[in-house]
């Protein structure tokens, strides 16, 4: 036998192989291939022909121009009609994709995490349902998507997917996603943090097919409309979504009209390699650097436990490597985790919102950037775990990561951004559920989440409640609009609580409180979900402080509505007064983590949260005394604070300032200092431990050793790159086992045998 | 040439120092560690973060809980200034936080003026007052 023969015989055994494989595989799970890439897709022979074709500036710029513009008509579309109050205030995408399935223009506001992680689905829908017999993807369809370990954030995410053909020939893509919430979830509102595991989260949407001739399959519809508690929702929200893809599929078509699909690829592609050539120079212009940072979350929204998210960013020549070696493994039963794109998207807003906001909106901003993160890890989780509330993981990624890059970019000459110090993390706000006043079934949560106070800059403090972290723009809502659709009154919001900003040279912005109590319904409750209530969940930046801690405070056997009609005087705005001053007798006052579990609420108990401050920067002696002064005739900080933090002297009444006693009183704090200071050796010495302090549960690496993380106990140490399961017991659990020893001692103490002995 | 690194530090590439940029002081070595030339002063939360709701009474109050997390301040040891503060868990060693290339360091900014103010990047505020007719 020649050797051509063999190998021809060798190729033929391999593609039966390899077609027999695929005949018989029994189940398409999340793929890691697709999962685990951000990168633009290679360049097909098609994409080098056209951009051979079409090399005329001018036409690129007026197609990318005309794509733009149809994408934020779109994503108006949806922010106008969208029924889910995510819709209304702008966590929404749209966007045109290349053949291939790589975001390359996507809306301009709203969530910019998206940019990066909603492509995922098409890249499954090409490997997978193009060239499948039973599916095919025709002009006219509309696929369906929500589950999280096939893209997107997370579960509560849809998007209706649209492949765009010219003369039978797929030209692009076209999406909408919006953040519906309702996912028929174990929890309402689609983020349950009481999720044990996948099958607690609700509707499990793999890419298919809903749509075909641009209609809505009833069948599906009906069946996707009974897994969930809003089916009206689900119903209203799918029709926008499609139809805002077929408002997209009609510029593309006006386009091709004008231009042709070449033109259009030629477009798309060198969007994608243009915006890669441009990153790629302007990582170039930062200082060659390792930067190291972590943050812990103090919870699992079940119980605190401390967990670390481990960054090293390393900066050399063009290339930017995020590193998250060193981070907790997964939790196999807290709902903390995330897929590996949402960590990813949410390092991405950084970028996207803070650093390069002149950039577009699409996977290529982002794809220059190299990341690591060890396998079934907190950031990284397997399709096992539950992965419900990776806004946990995520909004801890992004904070080390804003951290960890604000210290490449001081130096550098050329910025679009101010340097700044770390935005507040947290979605302090109410999620809720339950049945409204109409009678109607419903669960969703306050868009007030998007108050988040911004950090501190180079140059001013942060601003107060400005935007969320994963959003450069977005509403909070009416509220009093709200209140004709739910059950429950806000009495207190948009009030700052006092001496809780980060202080430094130049402060944090801060978020706001919401006190809630329920009214019509008795079917109503609400759930929070942060971390930071033990431990701060930011850091600050160059001297300047991190937020401190935000607990949720509940007032429990009171009517406030009662209180309000017969002694209006006792109801108090503050959460300070309300607790420290207990003006309701007989209630009960209690304070919680702020991973509260989907609880009924009685009419009138108060619930009550205070939404954090975005990091300090610099150090608070340097801090202008009039924005001291200032601070307290804006009642964020009290005089007594102020003289504390910032050691400025001025008089109580006219708080006129005493520049020479400012002057001598921060010049004997800076000798004080160097007394209390101790030399780093010496202080290391003194202070740093080789393991995790004992009595706390912590999880991730100690120090700067990589080679192990800690799962919970000293004791219990695992391989970073096969830590292995972890499960938490039920925290009810956990505190019966401390209530039947209690009893049993105290039984055995008073002489009264055990109810039964027997085991 | 003197590179202005943080709000507080800067590294001259030619004795390859770390630099306080507030009094001067050579803190160490560019190619170090600049925690490892300042004071560290473990701060008690409290101080920073004030208990707005009664201790005595409630189990969270805004504070921090000193045994879950410390707030490590690091001060120049010849004009007192805080050059960095980093929130640690109890016993966690301080970071390595800023490990830099100086040769790379060096070659780049071979090609760039010397900056003395740090640049903060376009303003995006319109000035009060202004007439817009
Ligand atoms: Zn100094």
């Amino acid at each position: 036998m020649n050797n051509k023969v063999n190998a021809e015989a060798v190729l033929e055994d391999q593609e039966l192989i390899a077609k027999f494989l695929k005949e018989t595989t029994l189940f398409l799970g999340p793929d890691p291939e697709i999962m685990q890439s951000h990168d633009i897709m290679p360049i097909t022979d098609h994409e080098v022909e056209c951009l051979e074709k079409y090399t005329d500036s001018h036409q690129m710029a007026s197609i990318r121009d005309r794509m733009q513009s149809a994408c934020d008509e779109s994503y108006e579309m949806l922010e106008q009609m969208g029924a889910a109050p995510g819709a209304k205030w702008g966590d929404v995408i749209t966007g045109i994709y290349s053949a291939s399935g790589d975001l390359t223009i996507g809306s301009a506001g709203g969530v910019l995490v998206f940019s990066v992680l909603v492509h995922h689905p098409i890249k499954f829908i090409i490997k997978n349902w193009i060239n499948e017999p039973t599916v095919g993807v025709r002009q006219g369809d509309g696929f369906i998507h929500n589950d999280s370990r096939y893209g997107n954030i997370h579960n509560t995410d849809q998007s209706m997917i649209m492949p765009i053909f010219h003369e039978g020939k797929l030209v692009c893509w076209v999406a909408s996603t919006v953040h519906e919430g309702e996912n028929g979830a174990i929890e309402p509102g689609g983020m349950p943090s009481m999720a044990e595991s996948p099958f607690d989260e609700g509707l499990k949407m793999s890419p298919f097919r809903v749509v075909e001739n641009y209609e809505i399959k009833k069948d599906i519809l009906t069946f996707l409309q009974n897994s969930v508690r809003e089916p009206k929702l689900q119903y209203e929200d799918m029709k926008v979504k499609l139809y805002a893809c077929m408002r997209l599929e009609k510029r593309i078509n006006e386009i091709l009209s004008t231009d042709g699909p070449g033109a259009i690829t030629a477009c798309l592609r060198s969007t994608n390699d243009n915006v890669m050539t441009e990153v790629r120079r302007r990582i170039t212009e930062w200082p060659d650097m390792t930067v190291r940072t972590y943050g812990t979350m103090d919870g699992t929204l079940r119980e605190n436990a401390l967990i670390k998210v481990n960054c090293t960013l390393t900066k050399k020549g063009n290339r930017l490597i995020f590193d998250f070696t060193g981070s907790s493994p997964e939790i196999s039963n807290r709902a903390i985790n995330t897929a590996l794109p949402g960590a990813k998207g949410m390092v991405s807003q950084v970028f996207l919102n803070h650093i390069w906001p002149d950039m577009p909106r699409g996977q290529a901003c982002f794809a220059p950037i190299e990341f690591i993160t060890p396998p079934c890890s907190v950031v990284n989780a397997s399709v096992d775990a539950p992965n419900s509330q990776s806004l946990m993981a995520i909004f801890l990624s992004f904070a080390v990561a804003q951290q960890a890059v604000a210290k490449f970019l001081y130096s550098v000459p050329v910025k679009y951004t101010r340097v700044i110090a770390p935005w507040y993390n947290m979605i302090s706000t109410f999620i809720w559920g339950g049945v409204s006043q109409h009678g109607e079934m419903l669960g969703n949560l306050c868009a007030d989440l998007n108050g988040m106070g911004g950090g501190a800059r180079m140059d001013m403090d942060g601003e107060h409640s400005l935007a969320p972290i994963f959003a450069a723009m977005a509403d909070i809502g009416e509220q009093e609009m709200n209140e004709e659709d739910v059950p429950f009154l806000q009495l207190v919001s948009k009030k700052m609580t006092r001496n809780t900003q980060a202080p430094g040279k130049y402060r944090g912005g801060m978020g706001y409180t919401q006190i809630v109590a329920t009214k019509d319904s008795d079917m109503w409750g609400f759930m929070t979900t942060c971390v930071g209530s033990k431990a701060p969940s930011i850091q600050g930046l160059f001297g300047g402080y991190a937020c401190g801690t935000y607990p949720l405070c509940k007032v429990e056997d009171v009517d406030v509505y009662d209180v309000m009609l017969k002694e209006p005087e006792k109801f108090k705005h503050s959460i300070e007064e309300t607790m420290n001053e207990q003006p309701y007798e007989d209630a009960k006052y209690t304070t919680h983590h702020m991973g509260l579990g989907f609880s009924i609420s009685n009419r009138g108990e108060l619930y009550m949260i205070s939404q954090g401050s975005g990091g300090g920067y610099g150090d608070p002696l340097e801090r202008d005394p009039f924005l001291v002064i200032k601070d307290i005739e804006e009642n964020l900080i009290t005089p007594d604070w102020a003289r504390k933090l910032y050691h400025v002297a001025f008089d109580d009444e006219t708080l006129i300032i005493d520049e020479k006693a400012t002057d001598k009183l921060r010049a004997d704090y800076r000798e004080q200092r160097k007394r209390q200071g101790l030399p780093y050796a010496e202080f290391v010495k003194k202070h740093v431990k080789s393991e995790p302090p004992k009595d706390i549960p912590f999880y991730g690496s100690w120090n700067s050793d990589m080679s192990v993380v800690y799962a919970g106990s000293n004791d219990d140490k695992r391989d970073p790159q096969n830590p292995g399961p972890i499960y938490f017991a039920h925290p009810k659990d956990v505190e019966n086992v401390k209530l039947e020893a209690e009893l049993e001692s105290v039984r055995k103490e008073a002489g009264i045998p055990p109810r039964d002995n027997r085991k | 040439m003197k590179v202005l690194m943080t709000e507080y530090l800067r590294i001259d590439l030619d004795a390859e120092n770390w630099e306080c940029r507030v009094c001067d002081h050579v803190i160490g070595s560019a190619r170090g560690n600049y925690k490892e030339g300042l004071l560290v002063y473990n701060r008690d939360p409290a101080d920073i973060h004030p208990h707005v709701i009664d201790p005595e009474k409630y189990r969270f109050t805004f504070c921090p809980d000193k045994d879950w997390v410390n707030i490590l301040e690091f001060y120049c040891p010849d004009c007192g200034t805080q050059v960095e503060v980093e929130y640690a868990m109890p016993g966690h060693e301080p970071l390595y936080d800023m490990e830099v290339d100086v040769d790379a360091l060096k070659e780049q900014w071979s090609h760039r003026e010397e900056l003395t103010e740090a640049s903060v990047g376009p303003n995006v505020k319109t000035e009060r007052h202004q007439h817009n007719h």
